[in-house]
């Protein structure tokens, strides 16, 4: 399985076809989701509007961690079984991840002031999604840093392996610590604590959020892989 | 086992005898606490306030300064790979270079610790704790330096890069390290965050050689 799709040529004929469903469920998705989280769906009777900040907030902050357990994953294939599209696909997650995460700390922050009357606080689950920040940069960074791509990917690879720890500390931080963010309320074991008219647009957005990463990473991918075509047949052209 | 001495007292005899690299971790330890007093103002209590966390970042830092060499010299001089090619496991090698590491640095730092608590007005029944979480948790900081220091091998600007890859992972210590002398000097029971500290060691000791052995394998590969 993992190596029929090791083949680049396989790869792109395959995404070329799951692409363009990829975009179509997003914007379907996006769409309602938008009109219902803006303008349809209830109010907090606590918070008023700024409630609506949630269908934008919560599904990056989903999207930060799964990007992460994402990039860590295609890392491992690519360590293991030296899968070159694996490693692409890391590569292709990585400033994705760093964005949903960017997203998150700032709706968050934007939400929080008019909530708890700061910007920010330093409070466990807050701090650990700054760190996951940090780690996405940091993988960035040491990708870069290599005159050598291969060697870049290598250590990149690993540190994002290092950095797993950190995903189980933000998801249970809100259970761990007393702190001022509400702890999980819709995946929860027993069934979710928010209202329905409030569930259905923040999956819609969620749903929405995933098939954009879907589509994303799908076209980053590809165009990677025709970058290092190009860098190829360059270095093929200067070497005859 | 044998291996893993030689490694050691070699070492350790390179650091006796460039013992000015671990004096100058110090040095910088000392003033980068003392510059506190300067920045925000000399009243004992401010400063009895500040005084543990001021401690443990200064420490984080000085640390972190001297983590880029724990095998930067090693891999530049070509020794790495004949450490990597020993009949040790390369992930005891690692193991007996972070304990090293630790010997000239992390341990000069808790020697100094009370010093500087005296200079930063810490009341006295603090400086026990602060020596006890020092000695937890200096060590972790090596362990997971030491996966940074040999993954920036061989890269460009190295010890920035290593900054802005561990200090992050840093902040969980940091925030134990500290809490535990708050905890202490506001009179309540420190156990939890000295277990946590304790767990986060032994995490970190289990865990960590695997990831630095790895990087030190394709930095010689």
């Amino acid at each position: 399985m993992f190596h029929r799709f090791a083949n680049p040529t396989r790869f792109q004929k395959l995404s070329k076809v799951i692409e363009p469903w990829a975009l179509a469920i997003m914007v379907l998705c996006l769409g309602p989701g938008l009109y219902y989280a803006l303008f349809s769906s209830p109010v907090d009777y606590q918070q008023g509007h700024t409630v609506r900040i949630m269908y934008i907030h919560v599904p990056s902050a989903w999207m930060a961690m799964f990007c992460y357990v994402a990039m860590a994953l295609a890392s491992a294939v690519a360590l293991i079984w030296k899968h070159q599209l694996a490693d692409i696909a890391a590569k292709a997650t990585a400033p994705i991840g760093a964005g949903f995460t960017l997203l998150a700390l700032v709706t968050g922050a934007l939400w929080g002031k008019p909530m708890w009357g700061t910007w920010w606080v330093w409070d466990a689950r807050l701090t650990s999604v700054l760190v996951l920040f940090f780690l996405y940069l940091g993988y960035m960074a040491l990708r870069d840093a290599f005159d050598d791509p291969a060697r870049g990917a290598k250590s990149a690879a690993i540190l994002s392996l290092v950095g797993v720890v950190n995903v189980p500390i933000i998801k249970f931080s809100v259970d761990w610590w007393n702190t001022l963010h509400q702890p999980a309320s819709v995946v929860r074991m027993d069934g979710p604590a928010i209202h329905p008219e409030m569930l259905l647009p923040l999956i819609l957005m969620a749903v929405a959020f995933k098939f954009y990463y879907i589509w994303l990473v799908l076209v980053r991918i590809r165009q990677e892989i025709m970058a290092q075509r190009v860098r190829a047949l360059h270095q093929r052209e200067a070497s005859a | 086992m044998n291996g893993v001495l030689a490694i050691m007292s070699r070492e350790l005899r390179l650091a006796v005898r460039q013992s000015s690299d671990s004096m100058m971790v110090i040095a910088f330890f000392v003033i980068a606490v003392v510059l506190f007093p300067f920045g925000v103002g000399p009243e004992p209590q401010m400063l009895a306030r500040i005084g543990p966390g001021v401690i443990w970042v200064a420490a984080l830092l000085a640390a972190m300064l001297s983590m880029e060499r724990m095998f930067q010299a090693d891999y530049e001089d070509g020794s790495l790979e004949l450490l990597a090619l020993t009949p040790v496991p390369l992930e005891l090698t690692v193991l007996a270079k972070v304990l090293s590491h630790w010997l000239t640095t992390g341990l000069p730092l808790i020697i100094v610790s009370p010093l500087l608590a005296i200079m930063m007005n810490i009341p006295p029944e603090g400086w026990g704790i602060l020596i006890l979480s020092l000695a937890l948790g200096t060590p972790t900081l090596s362990l997971i330096g030491a996966v940074g220091a040999g993954l920036i091998l061989g890269a460009r600007r190295g010890g920035v890069l290593l900054s802005l890859l561990v200090l992050p992972l840093f902040i969980p210590i940091l925030i134990f390290g500290v809490g535990s002398v708050d905890m202490v000097l506001n009179g309540l029971e420190t156990k939890a965050h000295m277990l946590l500290l304790g767990g986060i060691f032994l995490g970190s000791l289990a865990l960590t050689p695997w990831a630095t052995a790895a990087a030190v394998r394709e930095a010689v590969a």
